[in-house]
């Protein structure tokens, strides 16, 4: 890296908004995910002008520019696969505006998800995407993954409630897309960037839909002895017409995991319990609680329990969301995935990740959206052990592979980054790609956005990738 | 990962820091994380560097100590830690490894050494050192330097602020005495009396005491009691800690208590861990974990016992900020709330960020001023905005913070401990 860069960074930003020190840039080398890669620069802009300024030296420098919010992805989307800098956005964590009459939030990409809610819930209001992350990642950060939550059955994933962005580009220009209210004339841009991973434009401004809180929700946690039982259950709610807020499933091993963590009276002995709610009218939750309750019944529940207040709802809440990290209770490290199957092949799809977890030695854990059929098998490995690391990524291309075998998809939320790019080929013709690259090509020509990303660098069944990409890549990567 | 010698007592082990996950959802909930959005000030960020810095992947660096120094070792982290890492056991081990290996400047040096190894663990000097204070404080100086403006000059202004104001009577005198309990004795319990409360908090352990009889325990205060060690434990000064530990493990050994009590939650957090400054195959490690497992809070001995002194009506408006050390370190959250609600006439309202530091946290008003004060800042802004007229706390430290916050943003609230809140509400006062 050339240090008149670091001087130019310097002069802009100030050096405490720059780090270059390897003692710094090696924190800056993780996130959530298993992936690892360095950066030689971490800057932290205030302004959308900063970031401008910093694409634009970039540009002069020629190296690439990767974004980050609170680095809690997990499919590797914000390292700096080739180094180069990484522009970090927690400093970017203002609420700009609050227009809670028209329920919209304008916000920088370093706000916390849950921030946003605790700014508006009193007024009734909440923002509905909800990762399990939300307490620690940002906004910018969700829209660049296009993140999904529980919630997301009911109300949909990030770009559902994102409806206006200021981006800039890799040139250093500062573009709008969509518009606070109502529908753009024209293109969806909006659709367009959000999910795009950083590799089209950095997004340094976003308006958001606020959400009304509904005026009743019932959760239920019901309880099964056979994983079969809880699966048939799920697909019987849909069957019946019955949608739900939520639908979350957990096996019993995981279950016990959460239970040491958070002691909300967890069985110990289950198989899986499904974690439903359902929310809307105060007549209208009555009934579809009832209706729920019954399936559960039918389908051999063990136990249906109905959290009787906002603190018990909470704790049942906090379990599954911290689900993954608990898990590091049970192994030194864990391997979350992210696949996605038609939720009619639940049942299926469950035995087969336990064959494959068996065939490489693993206990795999299972925590998911069972109500839109997106997975979140959890492989535990002991990283100690080079050989397990490999199984461990073996194994999740077996399960992965198998999902979209079964009509299903290489990821519901966590992003394509770095972790399954190479698995892309499974799921996308040529000509998909061809499509792909050529809209990529449009926004950022020279791959200096955060390369490495999505398309597959290695030559396998997909032929056609991001050439320029490959190029930018050092050799190792 | 490789094990620093020369460090006694329990040391982690490898599983300990890979239970760290690096899933990041302690990030927002770090208060130093929340200040600076810095990797290398967030739990994540700082396990890591203690694995790198263990395998020698990292140097001991300065930059690796000032990360180290600036955790407020409030354990928030491990509140919001899904995977269960015991971070102020890890934090604890890489500042006794700091101790050992790296050489800090002459006078930080010098005054680490004076506070934490000449002055805190003997009653005699801190009673000394006090009697100065409160001559400083009474005589005229005190007033003649904010006055002056000397103090500014010298960059201590804040500092001075945070200084807490001398007793007139000091408690040391009540060491060695039993309070028999009110009406029929319900539990017999030890009072841990603390070190500097001795001289800044007599009033505090009196109320403590006159709660606890008034609801039924005969209270004893032994005579050997010593510092608990926290604030040198937390330095990284731990043969001080244990020697300390030691003492107190003997002074509470033998009386039967049902319990060992405290009002201070951050000595509460240490006392209930004494067990881990001995490793398992040392002498001292059973005794240590029969202390520990005795040990309590008080709010939270009180909240279980339940209270039976009548309270009158108290007409006021307040709000509590969690200690740290009784919320994150000891994971009690509703007990003081409980006996706050129990107070007839509270208007309790929540404050928000409650679970964050107000930066206190031991000695860290002292040595990282700037941040300790950036961090009362903002708590004093939500404080305010409760528009409770007291707000309540449950340790000495937080007590002296948030007195200075008031002050400096003045807010106009009163600052109280839990339990001078329900003294002040018993019916009939004892005098102990």
């Amino acid at each position: 890296m050339p240090a008149s860069l670091l001087r130019e960074l310097n002069s802009l930003l100030g050096s405490s908004n720059v780090l270059h020190k390897n003692e710094d840039l090696v924190l800056y080398e993780y996130d959530g995910s298993v992936e690892k890669a360095r950066p030689d620069l971490v800057v932290f802009p205030h302004t959308t002008e900063d970031v401008s300024r910093i694409v634009k030296l970039a540009a002069k420098y020629n190296v690439p520019v990767v974004g980050r919010g609170s680095g809690t992805g997990l499919s590797g989307g914000a390292l700096a696969r080739g180094g180069g800098i990484l522009i970090v956005f927690a400093r970017m964590n203002r609420i700009l505006e609050l227009d809670l009459e028209n329920a919209r939030a304008v916000v920088q990409p370093g706000v916390v998800n849950l921030d946003i809610t605790r700014a508006v819930e009193h007024a009734g209001l909440y923002f509905a995407p909800d990762p399990s992350s939300q307490k620690s990642c940002t906004i910018g950060g969700n829209v660049a993954e296009n993140a999904g939550g529980p919630h997301t059955l009911a109300y949909g994933v990030t770009v559902n409630h994102v409806t206006a962005l200021e981006l800039v580009l890799p040139d250093g220009e500062i573009v709008r897309v969509g518009s606070k209210h109502g529908d753009t004339p024209g293109y969806d841009l909006c659709g367009l960037f959000v999910g795009s991973e950083g590799t089209l434009a950095l997004v340094t401004e976003i308006t958001v839909k606020l959400t009304r809180k509904a005026e009743a929700v019932k959760t239920l946690l019901a309880i099964f002895d056979a994983v079969d039982d809880a699966s048939n259950t799920v697909a019987e709610i849909t069957a019946r017409g019955i949608t739900p807020a939520a639908c979350e499933m957990v096996d019993g091993w995981t279950l016990c995991a959460i239970e040491d963590y958070i002691h909300a009276g967890f069985p110990r002995d289950s198989a899986a319990i499904l974690l439903i709610e359902v929310e809307g009218l105060r007549e209208a939750v009555e009934a579809q609680a009832a209706a729920v309750e019954d399936v559960c019944r039918t389908h051999h529940a063990r136990e249906v329990r109905i959290a009787k207040d906002d603190c018990e709802r909470d704790l049942l809440w906090k379990g599954r969301k911290n689900a993954f990290g608990a898990l590091g209770r049970l192994a030194p490290s864990s391997y979350v995935l992210d696949g996605v199957i038609p939720r009619s092949k639940l049942p299926q799809a469950l035995q087969q990740i336990s064959q494959i977890g068996k065939k490489y030695g693993f206990s795999i854990g299972n925590i998911f959206h069972a109500g839109d059929g997106n997975l979140h098998p959890i492989v535990l490995y002991d990283p100690r052990d080079p050989r397990q690391f490999e199984n461990a990524i073996a194994a999740s291309h077996e399960i992965l592979s198998y999902c979209v075998e079964l009509g299903g998809a290489l990821t519901g939320e966590h992003g394509v980054g770095m972790e399954k790019n190479e698995l892309m080929p499974l799921l996308f013709s040529d000509a998909d790609f061809d499509l792909m690259r050529r809209v990529h090509d449009a926004c950022n020509p020279d791959s200096s956005l955060n390369p490495g990303k999505i398309f597959p660098l290695s030559k396998g069944c997909g032929e056609i990738r991001v050439r320029k990409q490959a190029e930018t890549l050092p050799a190792h990567v | 990962m490789g094990t620093p010698q020369n460090i006694p007592g329990a040391v982690p082990v490898y599983e300990d820091f890979a239970r760290c996950v690096h899933c990041g959802l302690c990030l927002n909930n770090c208060p130093t994380y929340r200040l600076w959005h810095l990797e290398g000030d967030s739990p994540r960020g700082r396990i890591r560097q203690m694995i790198l810095v263990g395998n020698g992947e990292l140097p001991l660096s300065e930059g690796f100590v000032g990360h180290i120094d600036k955790c407020l070792d409030c354990r928030a982290c491990e509140t919001a830690c899904p995977s269960g890492v015991e971070y102020g056991k890890l934090v604890e081990h890489a500042r006794a490894r700091i101790e050992n290996e790296y050489q800090r400047p002459l006078f930080t040096r010098f005054a680490r050494n004076i506070v934490f190894k000449r002055l805190l663990p003997y009653p005699s000097r801190i009673a000394f050192a006090a009697r100065l204070l409160r001559f400083y404080q009474r005589s005229g100086l005190q007033s003649l330097a904010r006055a002056t403006g000397i103090l500014k000059l010298l960059g201590l202004a804040e500092r001075e602020k945070l200084l807490p104001r001398i007793d007139d009577h000091f408690f040391f005198g009540e060491l060695g005495k039993t309070f028999p309990a009110q009406g029929t004795r319900r539990a017999r319990v030890a009072f841990f009396a603390g070190c500097i409360a001795n001289v800044t908090f007599t009033k505090l352990n009196e109320a403590t005491i006159r709660i606890l009889t008034a609801n039924g325990c005969e209270v004893v205060v032994p005579s050997e009691q010593f510092c608990c060690g926290a604030l040198a434990a937390h330095a990284g000064v731990r043969e001080t800690a244990r020697q300390l530990a030691r003492k107190n493990i003997a002074a509470f050994a033998g009386g039967q208590f049902d319990a060992i009590l405290t009002n201070a939650a951050g000595c509460g957090s240490t006392l209930k861990e004494y067990d881990h400054l001995f490793s398992a195959n040392e002498p001292e490690h059973a005794a240590a974990v029969v202390f520990s497992k005795n040990m309590r809070d008080v709010t939270e001995f009180l909240a279980t016992l339940g209270l039976v002194a009548t309270l009158k009506e108290t007409r006021l408006r307040v709000t509590y900020q969690d200690s740290c050390h009784l919320l994150h370190g000891q994971k009690v959250r509703e007990a003081p709330r409980q006996l706050l609600r129990a107070i007839p006439g509270i208007e309790f309202v929540e404050l928000p960020y409650s679970d964050i530091c107000c930066g206190s946290a031991g000695v860290y008003n002292v040595t990282q001023t700037e941040a300790a004060l950036d961090l009362l800042k903002e708590k004093m802004d939500y404080a305010k905005a409760t528009r409770a007229a007291t707000i309540v706390t449950a340790n000495p430290g937080c007590l002296l913070q948030l007195r200075a916050g008031a002050e400096i943003h003045k807010t106009g609230q009163n600052v109280v401990h839990v339990v001078e809140l329900l003294d002040s509400a018993l019916k009939q006062q004892v005098i102990p």
